[in-house]
């Protein structure tokens, strides 16, 4: 170890082969009432100049924590407990709060995840910019000023003299990101941390962001730290990745070999258990998915961290094991693979385990669902008695039929509709026009009585695993409570049993009904959730993002779930995601909306496979995948811009404004939905021609 | 913009139109005889006035009528006589204002600039012993009957330390200064007389205090509260990213957002300070509008009560709209909304 | 990761500050139990006024009159010769009574009132929350005194008065907690069951927002003891000689010398309003998560 230079006053000059950054050993704590939280426990990784690292991990994992370390920025009750984080030759953790200060936004510059709250919202983008140029005093107003307005024209903001004097909302989350990364830039630094930079936008927003990093990367040769979840954004920016696990790195190495050959059982399960949009077995349905959820932070196990989860322990793992370097640049936390042992392949595994190919009855053909033009307008509030009224066009006229025992997938962005369109099927609302007819029924005026009985043949499972549930019940007063509702149980005792019946059903224990919901974890309350929706024995499960809000390995133990379920008890799913690859992995049928209109229905290979329309294409192309040579050949069609107003939503089709292959004709005439193909539907005047 | 004032304005209009049909409403919900309850014993017993009045206000009309009299003698500043002194009410309300005014503002003022600073020193330093003070200073304000700690303030600093004068805006053996504001403290000042100036001043800081301590101890609360939210926000964090000062992340970030909800409340609280004198004013016999509300309400003086009433209902929708208007500086976003 | 986000200034303290498990429950709940053991005490004083005061409360006796405090009047006599501390502990029943009462009666009706508002929405909505604003724009005291000046005075005609300017509040806190509700996926999916909108309100909404309610309701009840204490004061509230504490505020106040008459009255009020106010604070803390983790 090199000792820290201190004391001498200038820092050492930058040398093009030592690390710029190198963080040993680092341990942060976090002292709750609980007990000592240990976020980060021993991390060890470094930085070359103009490198590019990603850090992956599922939420708790330590990255953040790592990230806001280094910055120096840790919430009250954080410490840093031990370790040097060493920037430059010198160790951060021995300056003085004026040293850091000078080294953030100026050296070192933070972009965080939700862009949405990360700016001031009282204060006009252009003080927030220049304010972040002046600090370090390397700038005057007035060219701080240039310098702002130029690098939001860099981050591919239009006409940025114009734009720069607005207020942070008058931009959508994807500008105030480049906004974000504008400031991060003022002052060329030399490190870029990005905390999940692109978790909160949509997925054609996000590829150019990360289009947008890697320029950065490459012109002003800062290295960047990304830190994410998804193994397929670091695969897209990243020369080199660290796992983290538990607080703990557990694997490191090159993108393209870690993503490969995972030397560690976690990184192989993270990328096991997500569906990759590039490698579908029709028919393989199942996900590969580790038992458990991640252990308690208060309490980390004694051994190995991830043995309790994992498939291929051995005795030895009872040992907790050193990040073993295996010579290739590679390094690993684990005894499995010591000396450079791969992981087997992860389909050996499933066959394994679960044995079950798909023995799925096909979709019988008779119609359960039947939406006809179907619309929801919902009137803004006003700011006051007088102001006009406005509408937002959630959904716009969508015409869809489900069959009975088909899974239909939903996808579009933000502000697409689906979510609204979801609620209208379950009657939460009650649509302006159209008509929605449920099991030869008309439903859509139908009243509260008139439609109670078809409740039990339809339910609904909801996003938010955390808001789904009524914080003052317990599970099994949640699932009972449908039961008691349309006295399907006869007693409290046939109750009891059936809630246990259920419980088990979605495996959980039947003591979990004697629990309140904030004692379960995201994926076991995902569970409850579906069992309250199937105490009824539904035919339809309309299913709204129940995923996104997951982490992955639990996104593909809770698909599993659905999807036995699906097999067992007949069901029919309409089926709500953002995600594509997911949504290609379990459905038949998927029906793609913008601004509330439908542009695509197709089944779900010809969707991937051969898409008609070119939202449909641009939206395919800006999914990232977890595999750095993948990445690389990609041919993308990115879409520029952002999707306009769904207050005022654009002339004739609605997706013209951001397509590629637009004509005047597009502004004026409404394309109609259109069989192509044989069950191939698009509403485009000029499908397949991207 | 445009639409935000305007409609902000138009609705401020329509509200106060409104508030005045409740104070009708009250009005003639009074049981008894209304000639008997509006226009006192004394006067009541003349047939003369009494017809001449039941004429004026339509009293044997239907009531929607009635209020339509009531509207227009209002928008001529009719308010009624008042019985107890006999004058038009608008007149009485002219005299009695100015002291009120004064004295309000004057705790207003007090209120905020220490309300302020301390609830955002007790937010920073959290759990230091500037916040407990903090803590412990609002908590007495909010707890105290203002009429009780009129009582000790006085008790205290007039009858014991004689370090203060006694009730009233000046000396009873001095002469008011000659009337160009009503504010004495402005009227003395203009007039050069300053030994007057002084006395005024002197006789202003016990009520003053009196008055402020539950405003300021609101404002303390509030804006504390409001500081330790907007520290926790994410832009806070990115500003500290940014290598600011935290002095500079405090001043130029955190504050402009917490003062967001202290601004309405200070409206609030202004309105609450130029309607609330009166009890401050009874005990330092203050003669301002509280006083005279006071005196109209213990002899069943309805044209006087119900035109103070009014009064205040219209200052309080006058200072809601300031507060809305200052909202356009203030936060960008509710012009957008 | 968020939730560590939480708060405040960066500092990696080279100690880490830990608390016992008893230190932590004394900083969190040591001044709410503090709050409720003064609002029992004050309940009990009032239940068992009779028992416990060593005078009758309207004992005259022209003799003894201003007698400062001391053994045999532990708070002195007033004008008349009444023993202060025998007025005190008769005078927290009318207080806490008429706090207490018209909170609950206010709470009950703007409740009522601005959860049924948020729920029928649209028109009905608008209807009921303007209606709350216009009641909003009086200020409560000034209201107050002109409903009590035109009732007349007395307890009962007091608290009606102030039962009309005090609900307004709760509407709107009603309305706007329903409102946050409503929008609850959980709330959703009790629609999904079939609930009507009835069911749903009771069942699900109402335990969730009865919370805040609940603290509001506690601070309030300080505000309205000084609020109707202010009103007796003013001669608007109780009839003389009913012991009441504002009442016997005003009675003495002209008294500089016999300070006991109106000092101690006030520091009844004092002491009950600041119980409310410790008790309100502990239930908002341990209700809000967010609190409870610091």
């Amino acid at each position: 170890m090199r000792d820290v230079a201190d004391g001498a006053g200038a820092p050492p000059k930058p040398d093009r082969d030592a690390p710029i950054l190198e963080v040993r050993d680092l341990r942060t704590y976090i002292d709750t009432d609980a007990g000592v939280v240990r976020a980060v426990d021993g991390v060890s990784f470094s930085v070359m100049p103009g490198e590019t690292l990603g850090i992956v991990g599922e939420s708790g994992s330590g990255k953040s924590v790592t990230a806001l370390s280094i910055m120096k920025l840790l919430p009250e009750q954080g410490r840093i407990a031990g370790g040097e984080i060493v920037f430059r030759g010198r160790d951060i953790l021995g300056m003085t709060g004026d040293e850091v200060r000078s080294l953030r936004g100026s050296r070192i510059a933070m972009v965080f995840q939700d862009p949405m709250t990360s700016l001031n919202p009282v204060r006009r983008v252009s003080d927030q910019l220049v304010e972040a140029a002046i600090v370090h005093g390397r700038h005057d107003k007035a060219s701080a000023l240039r310098r702002a307005i130029a690098l939001l024209g860099r981050m591919g903001i239009s006409s940025p003299e114009r734009q720069i004097n607005s207020y942070p909302h008058q931009f959508s989350g994807g500008m105030r990101q480049r906004v974000m990364l504008a400031m991060g830039f003022s002052n060329d630094p030399l490190l870029l941390l990005a905390d999940e930079p692109t978790t909160a936008l949509d997925v054609t927003i996000q590829a150019q962001i990360l289009d947008l990093l890697r320029e950065l990367n490459s012109d002003f040769g800062a290295a960047i730290i990304l830190i994410s979840h998804d193994l397929g954004v670091i695969a897209n920016v990243c020369r080199r990745v660290v796992v983290m696990y538990a607080g703990e790195e557990v694997e490191e190495g090159t993108t393209e070999a870690l993503l490969a050959s995972p030397r560690h059982p976690y990184t192989w399960a993270l990328l096991n258990a997500a569906p990759r949009l590039d490698r579908y077995t029709p028919g393989q349905r199942r996900l590969t998915t580790i038992e458990g959820t991640p252990p308690d932070p208060l309490n980390w196990p004694k051994g190995c961290r991830f043995a309790p989860r994992c498939p291929f322990k051995i005795e030895k793992c009872a040992e907790h094991p050193p990040l073993l370097p295996s010579g290739d640049g590679r390094s690993s936390r684990c005894w499995v693979t010591q000396g450079g042992r791969s992981l087997p392949p992860a389909a050996a595994q499933v066959a394994a385990t679960s044995g079950l190919v798909w023995s799925r009855p096909a979709a019988t053909g008779e119609t359960i669902l039947e939406l006809e033009g179907l619309v929801k307008h919902f009137s803004v509030p006003k700011p006051s008695l007088f102001a006009p009224r406005q509408a937002v066009h959630a959904v716009d006229g969508v015409d869809l039929t489900v069959r009975k025992g088909e899974t239909v997938g939903l996808v579009g962005e933000s502000g697409s509709g689906k979510s609204t369109l979801a609620r209208l099927i379950v009657r939460i609302h009650e649509p302006d026009a159209g008509t929605i007819r449920f099991a030869g029924q008309d439903i859509t005026h139908a009243s509260g009585a008139a439609i109670r009985p078809l409740r039990r043949r339809m339910q609904m499972i909801f996003q938010d695993p955390y808001a789904s549930l009524n914080p003052r019940m317990t599970a099994g007063d949640i699932v009972a409570e449908p039961l008691r509702f349309h006295g399907i149980t006869a007693d409290e005792a046939a109750t009891s049993a059936r809630v246990g019946e259920l419980l088990g059903l979605v495996g959980l224990s039947p003591s979990a009904a004697a629990k309140y919901p904030h004692e379960f974890s995201g994926g076991q309350r995902q569970r409850i959730s579906i069992a309250r929706a199937l105490a009824v024995s539904p035919d339809l499960i309309v299913a709204d993002e129940p995923i996104s809000s997951l982490d992955v390995n639990i996104q593909a133990q809770i698909i599993n779930l659905l999807i036995d379920l699906q097999e067992r008890l007949s069901l029919t799913y309409l089926f709500i995601a953002h995600d594509l690859a997911v949504v290609r992995h379990v459905s038949d049928r998927i029906v793609v909306l913008y601004l509330g209109k439908v542009m695509e229905i197709a089944s779900s290979g010809n969707l991937f496979d051969q898409p008609l329309h070119p939202y449909t294409r641009s939206l395919i192309s800006a999914v990232p995948i977890p595999d750095a040579a993948v990445e690389r050949q990609r041919q993308r069609m990115h879409l520029q811009g952002e999707p306009p107003s769904a207050l005022a939503p654009p002339s004739g089709c609605r997706f013209r404004t951001r397509c590629p292959i637009a004509a005047p004709r597009c502004a004026s005439e409404m394309p109609p939905l259109v069989e192509h193909r044989p069950g191939q539907w698009a509403a485009c005047h000029f499908p397949g021609q991207v | 913009m445009l639409r935000y004032l305007t409609s902000r304005t138009l609705a401020t209009i329509v509200m106060a139109l409104l508030s005045t049909l409740i104070v009708f409403l009250i009005a003639s919900l009074v049981p008894g005889d209304p000639v008997l309850a509006q226009l006192g014993d004394l006067a009541a017993s003349n047939p003369e006035i009494v017809k001449a009045y039941r004429a004026k206000w339509g009293l044997d009309l239907p009531l929607y009528e009635q209020y339509w009299i009531f509207l227009k003698n209002l928008a001529n500043g009719d308010l009624g006589i008042s019985i107890s002194t006999q004058r038009p009410v608008l007149a009485d309300i002219r005299q009695f204002a100015p002291a009120t005014v004064e004295l309000g503002t004057i705790a207003f003022i007090l209120s905020m600039a220490i309300g302020i600073p301390l609830g955002v020193a007790a937010a920073v330093g959290r759990d230091s012993w500037i916040d407990h003070w903090a803590r412990f200073v609002s908590l007495i304000g909010v707890s105290s009957p203002v009429f009780w700690l009129a009582f000790i303030m006085l008790t205290i600093f007039y009858g014991w330390l004689q370090i203060m004068p006694g009730p009233g805006r000046i000396d009873p053996i001095e002469l008011p200064p000659p009337t160009v504001t009503g504010s004495f403290l402005v009227d003395s000042a203009l007039a050069g007389k300053w030994e007057l100036l002084h006395t005024v001043a002197a006789h202003l800081v016990l009520p003053s205090i009196v008055l402020c301590a539950a405003t300021l101890g609101l404002i303390t609360r509030t804006t504390r509260a409001s500081m330790l939210e907007t520290l926790g926000q994410d832009y806070v964090r990115v500003a500290r990213a940014k290598g600011l000062r935290e002095r500079a992340v405090i001043v130029a970030h955190a504050l402009p957002n917490a003062l967001i909800p202290v601004v309405t409340l200070a409206g609030l609280a202004y309105a609450n300070l130029l309607t609330g004198t009166v009890m401050t004013e009874t005990i330092f016999s203050w003669p301002g509008l509280g006083l005279y509300t006071f005196r109209a309400a213990l002899a069943l003086d309805i044209p006087s009560i119900m035109g103070m009433t009014l009064v205040f209902a219209v200052v309080y929708l006058l200072i809601n709209w300031l507060v809305d208007m200052s909202y356009a500086v203030l936060d960008p976003r509710v012009l957008k909304r | 990761m968020s939730e560590l986000a939480a708060a405040a200034p960066v500092a990696a303290p080279a100690e880490p500050r830990r608390l016992t498990a008893a230190q932590r429950w004394r900083r969190r709940y040591g001044l709410a139990t503090l709050g409720g053991a003064i609002i029992v005490l004050w309940i009990i004083v009032a239940i068992a006024a009779p028992l416990l005061a060593p005078y009758p409360p309207d004992l005259v006796d022209v003799t003894r009159r201003l007698k400062p405090p001391s053994s045999e009047y532990w708070f002195g006599t007033d004008m008349l010769g009444r023993d202060v501390f025998s007025r005190l502990l008769f005078g927290a029943r009318v207080s806490l009574f008429a706090g207490i009462v018209v909170v609950i009666l206010g709470a009950a009706f703007g409740t009522l009132l601005g959860g049924i508002a948020a729920y029928a929405g649209h028109r009905a909505e608008e209807a009921l929350m303007r209606f709350t604003d216009l009641m909003l724009c009086f200020p409560p005291i000034i209201l107050a005194m002109a409903i009590a000046a035109a009732m007349g005075i007395g307890t009962l005609n007091t608290m009606a008065a102030m039962l009309v300017v005090w609900w307004p509040k709760f509407a709107r806190l009603a309305r706007s907690l329903v409102l946050v509700q409503r929008g609850q996926e959980y709330v959703e999916a009790a629609h999904v069951i079939g609930y009507g909108p009835g069911r749903v309100l009771l069942k699900h909404i109402l335990p969730n927002s009865i919370g805040p309610l609940i603290v509001l309701v506690t601070l309030d009840v300080g505000h309205a003891i000084i609020v109707f204490a202010g009103l007796s004061f003013l001669g608007l509230g109780v009839v003389p000689p009913t012991p009441e504490w504002g009442a016997m505020v005003s009675e003495n106040r002209q008294l500089v010398e016999q300070w006991w008459g109106a000092t101690f009255p006030g520091l009844a009020i004092l002491s009950v309003v600041m119980g409310f106010n410790f008790l309100g604070d502990g239930i908002r803390d341990w209700l809000d998560p967010r609190a409870r983790r610091r």
